[in-house]
This record gives structure tokens, C-alpha cells and sequence, in this order.
């Protein structure tokens, strides 16, 4: 391979069905399990982020549906205290770490390329890599709780409860190394995003062209990149705390129990946006379309949503309200948590006035979209009020702040993420959801939601405790519970619906063709599906509405392209560009399909299990394996070509 | 009571917003609403214009509310964190695995403990400092004040005042292992007179009657009291409650059963049964030791 590869000087011409035909024989999957294992195509690997994360959503919600059974009326026996410990645990760790954060990477690694109009991730590899970790760490992580000794003391998983000394079994061992293993998966993910954003979007497609789904996840890539380290160190030192006899938690030998909740979250609490952030953005990318015009504010929500993670790196003390932190400390981290509320109302407005503005259009997506406003509201205001730290100090741990984080989580998450759901689906496999079906789906969830979880705020504030099993009868909380656990199997069935509706479709939804929902952005100008390499000549783009241009009414005479542009098909190819303006600068050979990201993920799980049980033996087996790993990974390859020089006088 | 305005304050300022919004998100939908979609078709379009103004005043508006909540806040939070006048009783309060150990601090070094019932004196102010004995817990009375987690390894202050006599309910709130929801206690505000009578007698040793302590004493001491001490006997362990005044007390267990004869026996034959996971073993007793054993902790008055 000719060194001048990278810097020759593609030609520009227009797709032909022999062009396409070499594109796929290139960038095609291999068949049967050794393609199964050994993908690096973004769109394979963003569905099976985006399933894996429904399977961990049901597993959890299943959970929950068996404690809010316990929990239903006052003194029931229908779990142990070990037993529902396990359980609200797990469905903390399941939620927040297996669904709500990977279900975003899904859609993003999907979409992005597609949005972008690139041919793949940045780094397809560690892609692969990303989501094998994470699978991995899910089994792990489920592991200990499927023999029995699930992690028992909450997500947050505090010390001294968490420590050898009040925690005597594996539980605790799994959980902290099952965590870090996951942490690798994320940080990963989020290094491609930030390389993928910087270099991979195609010629014209300047950062203030971008969609706003862009903008949110990789606000939440960069916050992870400085957020997972703190989490990961937390449980590494725990680990060691637990089986190396140090004692960086152990008050009794000088080490603190706050320096765990510290660490933990200033974790924590980015990682709420993270996993928030990207959900707003497809909502403000999705919503528009249903609405007939372009978001209203594009350049301040984009704002917005990089202020929210900036100032949510400065609110993580409100969780620890409670601590006996001093009251300076108090009053900065209580404004930041109040004021935090801003770059939110940013959002809510645009919403609202692109519906005000534009003709509403009622799909299912819509519904959910719209709906999402209301939810994110409500969550946001019992924020505000928990931000508050003398109205924290009475509703704190109480089901007030239950309620507060599920209109959050499911409010930010899962409504707009089922919405994208029912709008991208056409896109993923060339049939339409069924949308009949989809208003039982949407109403039952809606209601479901609200039952549920509304009366929670009620029960906080009549001073029902977070996390306790059981409660007497005379506390007067039999009514509010009993409600509450009606409204979540509601919500449950409304769950199935839309599982039902995604089989139903797959099967015989309606042909969606190219752009069902004549929507504006690159990925609809492609085949639903698409087909391997995206798009047969890298597009151009010349405004954030490629598709509406002509319709949009500008003077602009710069019009975007499809179907006609650069010619990259000497080997798996795809154009980097600048990072601000994006013009066309190096034409990257992208990796083919390869089983190393799945045995390094291997590899690395032998570690953890080989830690986990301080077995010291499984745990070298586990670091040759990575090394002989990574030597595979890195292996300079001439396809990629990496064995030859290259001139850069030329 | 600041903290209640507070409370009120924000809590009617959420659900403005939640209104507002929910009635502007509701007329927005409905106003005019669009085509159906033919799947595939294009569609009409509006063009980039207008709305910026809902930006500048819903964020405006916005703003100046959250700015006043903050300052409104941080003047609270001045306000509470010291009381108005000098505290008349210190207490020390350490939460453990699964019940509230309560230290009475005295100047002249006469203080003593009790277990899960608070005493207090009404219109005076009463310092606590809590401690966590194990793994944190949380110090709740919500009638009284907010919560103040009890951490091991540091020593957190807080205060109480009732402005009227009663029995005030309270309970751990930081999740602490298998029981955290038995981790009840009571705080009960007396008038003075009636607390220096109450503080009088916790310091002084149970009378019980001879024949009672003959039958039982020893027996409690040799099966209980390496956990549980009496005053003025030579049980005196500190792992478990001291008993010292145990019929006076309304619950035992950390406010879990009511305290009557019955389920006094009920405990000591089953605590493991009642509350699994806690200290307290059930101690293989004869007959003969159980009935004298429970007619001493009976008479400790």
C-alpha cells in the first residue's frame, strides 16, 4: 500500500450501484458466529447496546415490581429484610448503570455516524471493546445476585456497611470489581464519542451544525472521562480495604467514611446528567420534526447542555446535606444544586415554544416526546426543593426523594427514550411501529407512571423512610403504597406493550422507506436500514437541515449533498476532518471485522473474577491474557496502514 | 419555624411552576395541531422564525425566582445553625446496629445512659451530638428538626427544642443494614420540674425489691450482663442497652414492640425471631433462670 494513500486526493463523483456493490462487499459483516463476535459496524453494535440495556430495563423492573409487593401494605412478610435488601439494590445497580447509561451509548452509537455523516465510529475496535466490557461487567455484576449474594447495601454502597466488618460474604467484592470493570466500558465509549465528534463529522458539518443529540452525549462522554475515575478508584480502595488490609475507609484506623461519599459522588452526580443529557437531546432533535420547524434556540440549548454538566460537577454535595458539613460549604453547594435548575429552564422554554410555534403532529414519538416536558418538570421542581438544604433535612432518605429521581430517571431516560424508540425503529429495520398500538403503550405508561409514582412524593412528605422493608400500621402509609404499587404494575403492563409492539413490528410493521416522518437530518437520507457503510459518497452539508433546506425558505444559495461527494473505496475507508470546521484533512483505514475487543473483554473479566476471588493465580492468568491481547490489538497491520511511512512533506 | 416558611415557600413556588407549565404545554399541543402523518410524504413546514421570545422571558423569569430561593435559603440556613440561646442539656446520641444509645452529659461528671427514649425538657434548648457506633445512621424527629447523620469517626451537633409536651416519634433514615426499618425512638418533652425528677432517678440505682434480686440478679448478670448493665450491680457491659430503668421506658427493641410483661419474654425467648441480624443472641435458660430473669428486668424501676 502506497504511502500517499492517506494523502491522495479522493475523487469527487456520484453513487453508482457498481460503487455501492464494492462499499458493501468491503464494509459488510462476515456471516454466522464469527461475524457475530467479530463485528466493529456501529449500527450492529448499537442495537445490541440497545437491547442488552432492555433486557437489564426488564430485569430490574421485575425486581421492583416484587418489592413494591412487600411494600404494598404495612407488616407483610413476603421477602426477608436480606432478601429486599438484595433487591432494591440491585434494581439501583441494574437502572442506573445497565439500563439508563448504555441504552444511551446505543441509540449514540447507532445514530452518530449516521448523524454525522461518517462511515463508522472513530475507533470501530474499541467500540466492540466497549460493549463486550459492558456485557460482561452486566453478567458479573448479576453474578453475585444469582447465587444469592447479590450486593445488600444499596447502589450507593456506603462504608462502614460495605466494609469486612459489617459485610462479611462476596456481595460486596463483586459489586465494587463488577463496577470497575464497567468503568472501562464507559470510559472507552466515551474516549470514541469525543474522537468521533472531533474528527468524524463530514465536510460542512461545523460544530454549530451538529444535532443537539450530538451535543448531549458528548457533553456526557467529556464529564465521564473526568466522573468515572473517582467511582472507579472508590471501589478499588474499597476492594483493597476489604481483602489487602488497608484502610482508606476505616474510621477505627484513620481512614474516613466520608471520603467514600465524597468520591462516590462526585461521581454521582455527573453521571445523572450523563445519563439525562442525551436524552434531552433526542427530544430536542426528535421533537422538532413532529412539531414541522427547526428547534426554537438551537445555539442556547446547545449551550445549555454543556453549562448543566459544568455546573454538575459543582453539586455533588447535595446528596450529603445530612453529613454535618459546615454551613459555608452548605450554602455553595445548596445555591450551585438551586441555580443548577437554569440551563434546564433553557430547555423546558425551547420546547415549548417550538410546539407554541410549530403544528403538532401526534405520533406516539410526539406523545412521548411532549409528555417528557411535563415529567422533567416535575422532577426538576422537587429538585429545586431538595436543593433547599433546611426543607433537604426533612426530606431527605424519604420517599419524597424516591419520586424525585424516578421522574427524573424513567421522566429523562425512558420516556424519551421509548419516543426515540418509535422514531427511529423505521430507520433500524425498515418498518414502522404500529401506531395504534403505540397510543395504548403510551397512555398506559403515562398513567402507570404517574400513579405510581406521584402519591411517592406524598408518602415522602408524610415521612415514609427510604429503603425499609416494612413499616407499621399506624404510621398511616398503607393507602399511598398500595397506590403506588398498583400504579408500577400499570406501568409494567405499558412496558410489555411497547416490547410487544417492537416484536409485532419487526415482523410485519408497514415498509417505512427512506425518511417516513420527512425528518431533516443525514441519517434519513439513507436505505432503512442502511446499509453497511452508510453513505456511498461522504456527504456535504451545508446547514443543520440538510433534508428541509429547499423547503425552509432561505436565501442561503449553499445547498447540502447527498449521494454526490467524496469517492473513499480503496479498502475500509472513511474521511477525518477538522475539528471545528470540519473540512475534508485525512482519509483513515478503518479495522475489519476482528474477535481481539471480545477476547481482550474476556480477558479483562478473568481479572476481575480472579480478584474478586483473590485467587492470585486467575488473576496473572487474567493480565497475560490481556497483554497477549493488547499485543494482537496493536500489531502494526498493513491494511490499516500501519507498516508503512508516511510523507508528510508531500 | 423559618424552616417551615421555607418548606411552604418552595413548596408553592413547585407547584406554580408544574401548573404553568403543564397549562402552557397543554395549549401549546392543542393550539393548532398538524397534519397526520403519511408515512414517506413531505410535509408542510414552518420556517426558522419566532419563539425566541419564550427564551427570554421563561428564563428571565426563571432567574429571578431561583435567585430569591437562594438567598431565601442561605438566610434560613444562617439562622438555623445555631440556636437563639445557650443549650440547657447536652446529650450524646450514638446510633448502632440497631437501636440509640443516649448519654446524658452532665458539668459535675453525673451523667448517665439510657437507650432509644430521649427525655427532654419543653421550651429549653437541648444540644446533641451524634455519633455513629458502627455504620452511619440518621438522626430524624421530624416534628423536632431535620435529619443529622450519626458517622463514625466524627463527632456531628445538632438541637432540639419542643415548644410543647409530648412524645415525639423518630427513626434512622440512613440505610444501616437488615433492620434499619426497626430503628425507631421516641423523644419525650416534659416539663422541667418533671425531667429533673426523671434525670434524678435515672441516676440512681433500681430498687428492687430482695426477694426479687435473690431469685434473679445473679442469673442476669452471669447470662446478660456482659452486653447489658444495671446500675449499682456488677452487670456492666456496653454492647447491648443499659437496663438500669427499664420499666421506664414505652418500647423495647428500638420502638418496636410495645414494653408489657408479655412481650418482654417474647424478646429475651426470640429477639433473633423478632429482629434478625441484631446483637442479641437468644441465651439458653433454664426455666428457673428465665422466670427470675424476667421478673428482675421487671422490677427495675
Amino acid at each position: 500500500m502506497a504511502s500517499t494513500d492517506y494523502e491522495r486526493r479522493p475523487t469527487v463523483d456520484t453513487e453508482t450501484p457498481d460503487l455501492a456493490e464494492r462499499l458493501k462487499r468491503l464494509w459488510e459483516t462476515a456471516p454466522g458466529l464469527y461475524g457475530w463476535l467479530a463485528t466493529v459496524d456501529h449500527k450492529e453494535i448499537g442495537l445490541r447496546y440497545i437491547i442488552t440495556a432492555f433486557v437489564f430495563l426488564i430485569l430490574g423492573g421485575i425486581e421492583a415490581l416484587v418489592f413494591r409487593l412487600q411494600l404494598s401494605w404495612s407488616n407483610l412478610h413476603i421477602l426477608t429484610p436480606e432478601q429486599y435488601d438484595q433487591l432494591f439494590t440491585v434494581h439501583g445497580m441494574t437502572m442506573i448503570f445497565l439500563y439508563a447509561g448504555p441504552v444511551l451509548s446505543g441509540f449514540s452509537n447507532y445514530l452518530w455516524p449516521m448523524l454525522l455523516g461518517a462511515r463508522d465510529m472513530a475507533l470501530p475496535r474499541l467500540n466492540a471493546l466497549s460493549y463486550w466490557i459492558y456485557l460482561f461487567a452486566g453478567i458479573v455484576l448479576y453474578s453475585g445476585f444469582a447465587v444469592g449474594f447479590g450486593p445488600n447495601v444499596g447502589w450507593f454502597n456506603y462504608v462502614p456497611l460495605a466494609a469486612r466488618a459489617y459485610n462479611d460474604g462476596p456481595n460486596i467484592d463483586v459489586y465494587a470489581l463488577g463496577m470497575v470493570l464497567l468503568g472501562i466500558s464507559t470510559t472507552v465509549g466515551s474516549i470514541n464519542f469525543i474522537v468521533t465528534f472531533l474528527r468524524m463529522r463530514c465536510p460542512g458539518m461545523s460544530i454549530n451544525r451538529v444535532p443537539i443529540l450530538v451535543w448531549g452525549t458528548v457533553t456526557a462522554s467529556a464529564a465521564n472521562i473526568f466522573a468515572i475515575p473517582a467511582v472507579s478508584l472508590a471501589f478499588l480502595l474499597l476492594w483493597m480495604d476489604r481483602n489487602v488490609g488497608t484502610h482508606f475507609f476505616d474510621a477505627t484506623a484513620g481512614g474516613s467514611a466520608m471520603l467514600w461519599q465524597h468520591l462516590f459522588w462526585m461521581f454521582g452526580h455527573p453521571w445523572v446528567y450523563a445519563i439525562v443529557l442525551p436524552a434531552m437531546g433526542m427530544v430536542s432533535d426528535g421533537l422538532p420534526v413532529f412539531c414541522r420547524r427547526p428547534l426554537v434556540g438551537y445555539s442556547v440549548v446547545a449551550l445549555a447542555t454543556v453549562a448543566t454538566m459544568v455546573l454538575g460537577f459543582g453539586v455533588w454535595v447535595h446528596h450529603m446535606f445530612a453529613t454535618g458539613l459546615p454551613g459555608v460549604s452548605l450554602s455553595f453547594f445548596s445555591a450551585a444544586s438551586i441555580i443548577i435548575a437554569l440551563p434546564s429552564a433553557v430547555g423546558v422554554f425551547a420546547w415549548l415554544a417550538t410546539i407554541w410555534t410549530g403544528r403538532p403532529v401526534f405520533t406516539t414519538a410526539f406523545l412521548f416526546f411532549a409528555s417528557f416536558i411535563l415529567l422533567f418538570t416535575i422532577g426538576g421542581v422537587s429538585g429545586y426543593m431538595t436543593g433547599s438544604v433546611p426543607v433537604d433535612w426533612q426530606l431527605t432518605d424519604t420517599y419524597f426523594v424516591v419520586a424525585h429521581l424516578h421522574y427524573v430517571l424513567i421522566g429523562i431516560n425512558v420516556f424519551p427514550v421509548v419516543g426515540a424508540a418509535y422514531f427511529w425503529f423505521p430507520k433500524f429495520f425498515g418498518r414502522l411501529m404500529d401506531e395504534r398500538l403505540g397510543r395504548w403503550n403510551f397512555w398506559t405508561m403515562f398513567a402507570g407512571f404517574n400513579i405510581g409514582f406521584f402519591p411517592m412524593h406524598i408518602s415522602g412528605l408524610l415521612g415514609m423512610p427510604r429503603r425499609i422493608y416494612t413499616y407499621g400500621d399506624g404510621m398511616g402509609w398503607n393507602w399511598v403504597n398500595l397506590i403506588t404499587t398498583i400504579g408500577s404494575f400499570l406501568f409494567a403492563v405499558g412496558v410489555l406493550l411497547f416490547v410487544w409492539n417492537v416484536v409485532k413490528s419487526l415482523r410485519n410493521g408497514a415498509a417505512a422507506g427512506e425518511n417516513p416522518w420527512d425528518a431533516p437530518t443525514l441519517e434519513w437520507a439513507t436505505s432503512s436500514p442502511p446499509p453497511p457503510y452508510n453513505f456511498a459518497v461522504i456527504p456535504t452539508v451545508a446547514s443543520r437541515h440538510p433534508l428541509w433546506e429547499d423547503r425552509l425558505g432561505r436565501a442561503d444559495p449553499q445547498r447540502s449533498v447527498v449521494g454526490h461527494g467524496l469517492v473513499l473505496a480503496q479498502g475500509r475507508e472513511a474521511l477525518g476532518t477538522t475539528p471545528l470546521d470540519a473540512e475534508p484533512n485525512v482519509i483513515l483505514k478503518m479495522p475489519a471485522d476482528t474477535l481481539v475487543p471480545v477476547c481482550l473483554a474476556l480477558a479483562m473479566t478473568v481479572l476481575t473474577g480472579g480478584l474478586i476471588l483473590v485467587n492470585w493465580l486467575v488473576a496473572t492468568l487474567g493480565i497475560v491474557l490481556i497483554a497477549i491481547a493488547i499485543g494482537a490489538w496493536l500489531w502494526p497491520s498493513a491494511t490499516l496502514g500501519e507498516t508503512a511511512e508516511v510523507s508528510r512533506d508531500g | 419555624m423559618p424552616v417551615v416558611w421555607l418548606t411552604w415557600g418552595v413548596l408553592l413556588i413547585s407547584v406554580a411552576v408544574i401548573v404553568i407549565i403543564a397549562g402552557l404545554l397543554g395549549a401549546a399541543i392543542w393550539r393548532r395541531p398538524g397534519m397526520p402523518v403519511v408515512a414517506g410524504e413531505k410535509m408542510a413546514l414552518l420556517p426558522d422564525e419566532g419563539g425566541l421570545r419564550w427564551l427570554w422571558l421563561g428564563v428571565g423569569l426563571s432567574t429571578a425566582v431561583l435567585l430569591i430561593s437562594v438567598i431565601w435559603t442561605v438566610k434560613v440556613l444562617a439562622d438555623i445553625q445555631s440556636p437563639a440561646s445557650r443549650p440547657g442539656v447536652i446529650i450524646e446520641v450514638t446510633g448502632r446496629q440497631w437501636w440509640w444509645q443516649v448519654r446524658y452529659l452532665s458539668a459535675d461528671g453525673r451523667g448517665f445512659y439510657t437507650a432509644n427514649e430521649i427525655h427532654i425538657p419543653v421550651g429549653e434548648i437541648v444540644r446533641l451530638k451524634l455519633l455513629g457506633g458502627d455504620v452511619i445512621h440518621s438522626f430524624w424527629v421530624p416534628q423536632l428538626a431535620g435529619k443529622m447523620d450519626a458517622i463514625p469517626g466524627q463527632i456531628n451537633e445538632t438541637w432540639i427544642e419542643a415548644s410543647r409536651p409530648g412524645t415525639y416519634q423518630g427513626q434512622c433514615t440512613e440505610y444501616c443494614g437488615a433492620e434499619h426499618s426497626k430503628m425507631l425512638f421516641q423523644v419525650v418533652a416534659q416539663p422541667r420540674a418533671e425531667f429533673r425528677a426523671w434525670w434524678k432517678r435515672q441516676l440512681s440505682s433500681p430498687s428492687v425489691p430482695a426477694s426479687v434480686a435473690a431469685n434473679g440478679e445473679k442469673s442476669f448478670v452471669e447470662n446478660c450482663g456482659g452486653c447489658h448493665s444495671v446500675r449499682g450491680t456488677e452487670a456492666a457491659g456496653s454492647l447491648g442497652p443499659d437496663l438500669s430503668h427499664l420499666m421506664q421506658r414505652r418500647t423495647l427493641a428500638s420502638g418496636i414492640l410495645p414494653n408489657e410483661p408479655s412481650m418482654l419474654a417474647k424478646w429475651i425467648a426470640d429477639p433473633q425471631g423478632l429482629k434478625p441480624g441484631n446483637l442479641m443472641p437468644a441465651v439458653k435458660l433454664s426455666q428457673t433462670e428465665r422466670a427470675g430473669i424476667t421478673a428482675y428486668l421487671l422490677a427495675l424501676n
